[in-house]
């Protein structure tokens, strides 16, 4: 009975210690992960629902498919990878542990031939006098030795790097780092979004999940900005943006500039700038109609979608407006209002009019010409807003990774035992990785070897 | 003199160095492989100059940034670090025949943004700028280019082993001859990937510190990070099944070559055919 437990414990942690355990979750990890690259994540978009089928859109939403990285079964692999990586690790540590404090001093008579790096030299002094010259040589060349005597030989070893060994778990544990980093992210900070039409504040913004998040604190949009390049490529957005507490300005936090890639923090809360539009609340938009035989013009007053009866019975609708019309019209710039105009009895026309191309209004050549004069309307600043007490522990855990790579792939446990009988010295030379290097390394160091006066 | 007419030069002395190196593998004559390579260092010379000019007349034009910025230019740079790596492996491990399966992927990449792309300087949109970009793309690439080598040099080990499968007793003759050993092989498929794999990690920890510095996530499962997160999948199970019995060899090949056909469609694929926030250039914030 004890024996079956015992074999059933024992097979349990032999599981979880593989190597191929781990093969298979990485493999798993890579060929799920394609998953959520193919299929939308999140809220579906409208389009996506219509064209899928009732049946597929059942299985995936069952499978998690649509918010794969978070779904039990994605999780839990990287549980099980966590699990495998600290298992591996308990597993190897002790052997390396043991490795690196309780060096291998001597060279028994059997594990000499197999080094490919040895060198021989002959001496006629007492073995007393070759061990002395010959660690004081090690020390100076490469390290200072330890010496055994067995067997009325005396073994000189030396090492370097020995706790190079222990980068590959300096890399596992930063990626337990890094996932304690994430947790503590999504535990107790947030992703959020706040949009601030200009001149106005705010004091919460919407979470991801649509719950509003007070921040004790205001936020005051003062103006907003687009420039663009001459390409019609935008060049800078810019929200000029002012921090409150208690209803004053916070000090050395008004006017501040915020920019894409460069974000305003306040109290660990941090302001991205995201995106813009027009605020749409109460926008009106002005229009002068010009009758191209003469007369007074006439000045007329639209909102967005709404039909306005000119004097002659023409009927006028805006559709849509901007106040800069370069990034869908390269070459032209400014306020730019897209109208749908019906003279009487007439047929309906859909057109552009422009603030500052007033030739261009003309040009069309009808009996009503219109320029698009302008709004009322604001700006509204979008930001992004994130909360995440967790992020600089997932940056010591990348650090640590990228320290603990070097270490596994660029450094080397170099070992050297030099085996002195009477009258000749053995020297024999081995590295944990980059042979070629320590090779060169060990031949210049045996050429001294072997011109050695005992 | 301009960078693109530098370019076409570079193209020029990558398709010669391909052509040279197809005959050292035809003919087995060394002074052949030399000149090969020193053809392929000569292009990577006028390409240094090319992409140095380039970045100058960004500056000339008044958008000043770092060549690196769109599709053009991203593999314009990735051809340059494909001979950089090649030029390292060839110098400190000396089998020329390398160059024979490693320099067409440089070809191939300039020739294709030579011949197929827009080449014209594009001011920089919001998002991308930043110097992180500069890092971010610098160890990206070098990594990337790293995996592509690994990739020639991994092809080269399943061709022989497939040649020499049936009699393992006798070394095949012929062009095989001019192949390293086995074993050569499977070592240097290696080293070139303990070559790309800090870097490409260190790519993704300077897109992350990028992404949470400009957006506020390090991390958001887009299908760019993802799939480069897939990459680094792929070959941390490489370096894992090379000391795993029964995976080494044939297997570990196959997988460097898996791994570099999930780098090139991280790199191209994620763009063509999915969406996200790296779409060279588009209208993004």
């Amino acid at each position: 009975m004890a024996n079956t437990e015992r074999s059933i414990i024992e097979k349990v942690r032999d599981f979880f210690c593989s190597l191929k355990l781990t093969l298979f979750l990485l493999i798993s990890l890579a060929l799920t992960s394609i998953i959520g690259t193919i299929l939308p994540q999140g809220v579906l978009p409208p389009e996506y629902v219509a064209q899928i089928s009732q049946a597929k859109l059942q299985i995936y939403s069952k499978l998690g498919f649509f918010d794969m990285y978070h779904s039990w079964w994605f999780i839990s692999l990287l549980y099980v990878f966590s699990i495998n990586l600290v298992s591996c690790s308990i597993k190897r540590l002790p052997h390396v542990f043991k490795f690196v404090s309780e060096p291998t001093l001597f060279l028994a008579e059997s594990v000499r031939n197999s080094f490919s790096m040895k060198k021989t030299i002959v001496f006629s002094g007492a073995i007393e006098k070759g061990r002395e010259r010959l660690s004081e040589f090690l020390g100076s060349e490469f390290s200072s030795p330890v010496v055994t005597e067995h067997n009325g030989e005396y073994h000189l070893f030396a090492q370097k790097n020995a706790w190079c060994r222990l980068g590959v778990y300096v890399v596992h544990f930063s990626i337990l780092v890094i996932f304690v980093g994430a947790i503590i992210g999504s535990l107790s900070g947030y992703k959020g979004y706040v949009n601030i039409v200009e001149g106005t504040k705010i004091s919460t913004i919407e979470g991801r999940n649509g719950q509003p998040i007070p921040l004790g604190f205001e936020i005051l949009c003062e103006k907003f900005n687009v420039e663009f390049y001459k390409t019609g490529a935008p060049k800078e957005f810019r929200s000029i943006l002012t921090v409150m507490e208690n209803g004053q300005p916070v000090q050395g936090l008004t006017h501040v500039k915020v920019i894409v890639n460069d974000p305003l923090t306040y109290k660990g809360i941090t302001f991205y700038q995201s995106s813009y539009g027009q605020a749409n609340e109460g926008n009106e938009h002005y229009f002068t109609v010009t009758n191209r035989s003469g007369g007074t013009p006439e000045k007329i007053t639209a909102r967005e979608g709404a039909a306005v009866i000119l004097k002659d019975g023409t009927t006028f609708k805006l559709l849509e407006a901007t106040q800069e019309v370069r990034q869908f019209a390269p070459g032209l710039s400014g306020p730019a209002a897209k109208i749908e105009v019906t003279p009487k009895g007439g047929v309906q026309q859909t057109f552009i009019s422009f603030k500052d191309f007033p030739e261009m209004n003309s040009q069309r050549g009808d009996a009503l010409i219109f320029r698009y004069e302008g709004t009322n309307a604001r700006m509204y600043t979008g930001l992004q807003v994130a909360k995440d007490p967790g992020v600089w522990v997932v940056w010591l855990g990348c650090t640590l990774m990228l320290i603990g790579l070097y270490i596994a792939f660029f450094m080397s446990h170099k070992r050297i035992w030099v085996v002195i009988s009477k009258g000749h010295a053995h020297i024999y030379g081995n590295a944990s990785k980059n042979h070629a290097a320590f090779e060169m390394q060990f031949d210049s160091i045996s050429e001294k070897f072997q011109q050695l006066k005992i | 003199m301009t960078s693109s007419m530098l370019f076409n030069v570079t193209t020029f002395a990558y398709m010669i160095s391909t052509i040279i190196f197809f005959a050292f593998l035809a003919s087995k004559n060394k002074a052949l492989g030399l000149a090969g390579s020193y053809t392929a260092y000569a292009g990577l010379a006028f390409q240094t100059v090319a992409i140095g000019l380039r970045w100058k007349e960004s500056y000339d034009m008044g958008v000043g940034h770092a060549p690196m910025s769109n599709l053009y230019e991203s593999i314009v740079f990735f051809s340059w670090t494909i001979i950089l790596i090649f030029a390292y492996i060839d110098i400190r491990y000396k089998y020329r025949i390398v160059g024979a399966f490693v320099v067409p992927f440089a070809l191939l990449g300039m020739a294709w943004a030579q011949l197929g792309m827009n080449t014209g300087i594009e001011p920089l949109v919001p998002a991308l700028q930043s110097n992180w970009l500069l890092y971010h793309v610098i160890t990206c690439f070098l990594g990337y280019a790293a995996f592509a080598v690994a990739c020639g040099i991994s092809i080269m080990y399943l061709i022989k082993t497939t040649v020499e499968g049936a009699n393992t007793s006798t070394p095949a003759g012929g062009m095989m001859s001019m192949f390293p050993p086995l074993k050569v092989l499977d070592d240097l498929n290696y080293r070139a990937i303990m070559i790309g794999f800090p870097l490409l990690t260190l790519g993704i920890i300077t897109g992350a510190a990028w992404a949470n510095y400009a957006w506020g996530t390090y991390w958001s499962w887009d299908p760019k990070e993802t799939w480069s997160l897939i990459v680094w999948f792929v070959y941390a199970a490489f370096l894992h099944a090379r000391i795993t019995k029964g995976w080494v060899g044939k297997r570990a090949a196959w997988l460097s070559v898996i791994g570099f056909a999930a780098t090139i469609f991280c790199y191209l694929g994620v763009n063509l055919f999915l969406s996200g926030l790296h779409s060279y250039g588009g209208s993004k914030m």
